[in-house]
């Protein structure tokens, strides 16, 4: 390697440097983390994409009380130390007065720390229930709890007196959470777990496992998992010629979901955030105006479908939007602002922190849906 | 460590170690570089083992978790004092990696890389799956900041010179045994295993002593790692993270502490620096990779001598050209 070369590079990435440190004063800069790549990307990547889109639009209708908004993205790959070091960018080199995501649930935990320290509010847009349970003075979050999507199949599940349940979890961080609220949760509904198995997220047959469940007692089977392992369960299930009610987690809801099991979803059911259900939805739904304003968008910006992952980040500017607005763009003023957040209808539910709820959604958050014809319809 | 050069030499590292804080205060690199002084212990840890004694690891990543995972249950759940944790953490994964590397180091070659590999995934599994003692795959959190009398290391600030000053003891210790009769019989067993034990060096014992100091230094990392970031998850010990350490000796240099220096900072900061191209990122990355290999084999360490020799006698070429 010559020594022109080398000078050439650096210089090339001297001004690649300087072009990145070009910013406008007078705006307010939040920064986001979600890890567009990596394994978790099927939520990172259209997290970024609304993110980016609601800052867009909000800049282009004059911004909040005149000041424009500026989104400073990194990615985490979904790995906990990354996303550390880029929360401490945030706060440090970028000097955020807010920060959305990350994407999942370990990374958020791994983030924390940092937050609390630097009293930077935070809005995860990961799901796990211990992210606000207990309360963090500085860390709020859009996505639903697991333990209310647990609630609603349980509640369905004892109007039928079905008692016997089989539950068959992935071990991820996803998985894990499902099976301790589906544990946990059981005994308030009477309901009797006589089989508890786990998948591997990579598994491609699944099938040793339903036939264990086939030889139980069970009346229905729940499954906890994010695509493609549920899909395969799916068929697997079929092809056993399994006959009780099978339900699955919210986090096969979508339209991505039927299109992978195919004829094996018939009847499927599962609690899922009412986003893909929204033109279904009943007039009076307070929820339904924000959810097809959303849909409407999403669809011309990116060509695709906005799904619920899409909408956590949604709310989450939203709220952030709000509570600059309400409480000026100081992290004390939005952190404070967030707490007296009061119906807020979003795409992940309605919407009330207070201080001591910083998750803010109930079980109505969820409704119960099922796939008929190859299409996902209110389940009855 | 022989002759007041190599002596030198350490200082000076030494004190650019100690006085680089202040170039970075106030900034998230200081953060960073925390990480990377993680990830110099890991690989000079992998150096020793790979470098000197020519021995394969696909699993040191699991070490590291081990460390870790002992570290965090010990002082978390049952209350330990946390440098107590580190040294019982360390001691108990040598003798774990001792026992294990007397039917693993009799293998060579591809079939080492195998086991040492198998190792790895078998105990990321456990991180996984024993739910009731890891917390499994949603990661472990509420590890306590190590203290020391009035010091807390919460901060970056802190935590630098909390790992930093373990780097620096183990590169001092490293360097040292290299330069000792045990570096020696390495080497002897890394270029030529039989030749080795004619001379009357224990290779077997030897390499599988080897193998639990590298598995002691990692784990060691691996309770500085969980106090600094005080929450860990079992995606942090993958084997991802076995293939990472093994490019950061490779990229930095084959048998050179120092090197395993360079390599680690290296691929630390380097993805830092280039997340302005973002989305190109992976791309420039992978290939940057690729052209260190192809064009310096033997790593960062040797190639930086022979450029700086170079540089003068280019310039002079250069004016003499001009005039």
């Amino acid at each position: 390697m010559s020594t022109r070369m080398m000078t050439t590079a650096l210089v090339a990435a001297m001004l690649l440097l300087s072009t990145s440190l070009a910013c406008a004063a007078g705006t307010i800069k939040i920064g986001a983390l979600f890890s567009v790549t990596g394994p978790p990307a099927f939520l990172g990547e259209p997290e970024r994409n609304s993110a980016q889109m609601v800052v867009n639009e909000i800049n282009r209708s004059g911004g909040i009380r005149g000041q424009q908004l500026q989104l400073v993205v990194y990615d985490t790959n979904g790995d906990p130390t990354k996303a550390v070091q880029m929360a401490t960018r945030l706060i440090k080199d970028d000097h955020v007065v807010a920060i959305i995501g990350p994407s999942t649930t370990g990374e958020t935990m791994a983030v924390i720390p940092v937050v609390e320290k630097d009293r930077i509010p935070m809005i995860s847009c990961s799901a796990g229930s211990k992210i606000t349970e207990p309360v963090k003075r500085y860390v709020f979050k859009t996505a639903q709890n697991d333990s209310l999507a647990v609630a609603k199949i349980y509640e369905q599940l004892q109007r039928q007196r079905l008692q016997r349940v089989a539950i068959l979890t992935v071990s991820d961080g996803f998985g894990a959470s499902g099976r301790e609220q589906l544990k946990a949760l059981a005994g308030r509904y009477g309901i009797h777990l006589v089989v508890d198995d786990t998948y591997g997220p990579k598994d491609t047959d699944m099938t040793s496992q339903l036939t264990r469940i086939r030889a139980s007692q069970a009346q229905a089977l729940i499954v906890w998992g994010t695509n493609p392992g549920p899909a395969v369960i799916a068929k697997n299930f079929r092809q056993l010629g399994l006959r009780i009610p099978l339900y699955m987690s919210h986090g096969v809801s979508s339209k991505k979901f039927i299109a992978l099991a195919g004829a094996a979803a018939e009847g499927v059911k599962l609690p899922s955030g009412k986003v893909l259900v929204a033109d279904l939805l009943p007039k009076r739904d307070p929820q339904r105006a924000a959810l097809l304003a959303f849909i409407r968008d999403y669809q011309r910006h990116y060509r695709t479908e906005g799904d619920h992952f899409a909408g956590h980040a949604w709310d989450a500017v939203m709220l952030l939007k709000m509570a600059i607005a309400n409480g000026g763009a100081t992290p004390e003023g939005i952190r404070q602002a967030l707490e007296r957040t009061r119906n807020f209808h979003g795409i992940g539910g309605t919407f009330n922190y207070s201080p001591t709820d910083h998750a803010g959604l109930t079980k109505d958050a969820f409704v119960m849906v099922q796939v008929r014809r190859g299409n996902w319809v209110l389940a009855p | 460590m022989g002759g007041a050069k190599e002596l030198l030499k350490y200082g000076l590292f030494a004190a650019t170690i100690l006085l680089a804080p202040y170039l970075f205060s106030g900034s998230y690199l200081l953060n960073v570089l925390v990480f990377a002084g993680i990830n110099t212990l890991l690989a000079v840890a992998l150096n020793l083992l790979l470098g000197y004694a020519g021995q394969i690891s696909l699993g040191h990543a699991a070490f590291f978790g081990l460390g870790a995972y002992a570290s965090a249950i010990l002082t978390t759940t049952y209350d330990w004092n946390p440098w107590t944790a580190m040294a019982v953490a360390a001691l108990t994964v040598g003798a774990l990696a001792f026992a294990i590397g007397f039917p693993v180091l009799k293998l060579k070659g591809h079939y080492l890389a195998m086991a040492t590999l198998g190792l790895g995934i078998i105990i990321q599994i456990v991180f996984n799956e024993w739910v009731d003692m890891t917390d499994g795959p949603s990661g472990f959190s509420g590890i306590p900041n190590l203290t020391l009398g009035p010091l807390t290391f919460d901060s970056d600030r802190m935590n630098y010179y909390l790992v930093w000053i373990f780097v620096l003891g183990c590169v001092f210790f490293s360097l040292n045994l290299a330069n000792s009769r045990i570096g020696r019989a390495c080497r002897a067993i890394h270029d030529a295993e039989v030749a080795a034990r004619v001379v009357g060096v224990n290779a077997r014992l030897l390499k599988v002593q080897i193998f639990a100091l590298s598995a002691m230094i990692c784990a060691l990392a691996g309770s500085l790692y969980a106090h600094v970031m005080t929450f860990i998850a079992p995606s942090s010990f993958g084997f991802t993270v076995s293939v990472e350490l093994l490019t950061m000796v490779v990229i930095g240099g084959l048998g050179s502490i120092y090197g395993s220096f360079l390599g680690a900072l290296l691929l630390t900061l380097l993805p830092e620096f280039l997340s302005v191209m973002h989305d190109y990122e992976i791309v420039f990355y992978g290939g940057l990779l690729m052209v260190m290999t192809i064009f310096m084999p033997d790593g960062l360490v040797r190639v930086m001598p022979a450029l700086c020799r170079r540089l003068p006698s280019l310039r002079r070429a250069k004016e003499d050209a001009d005039a």
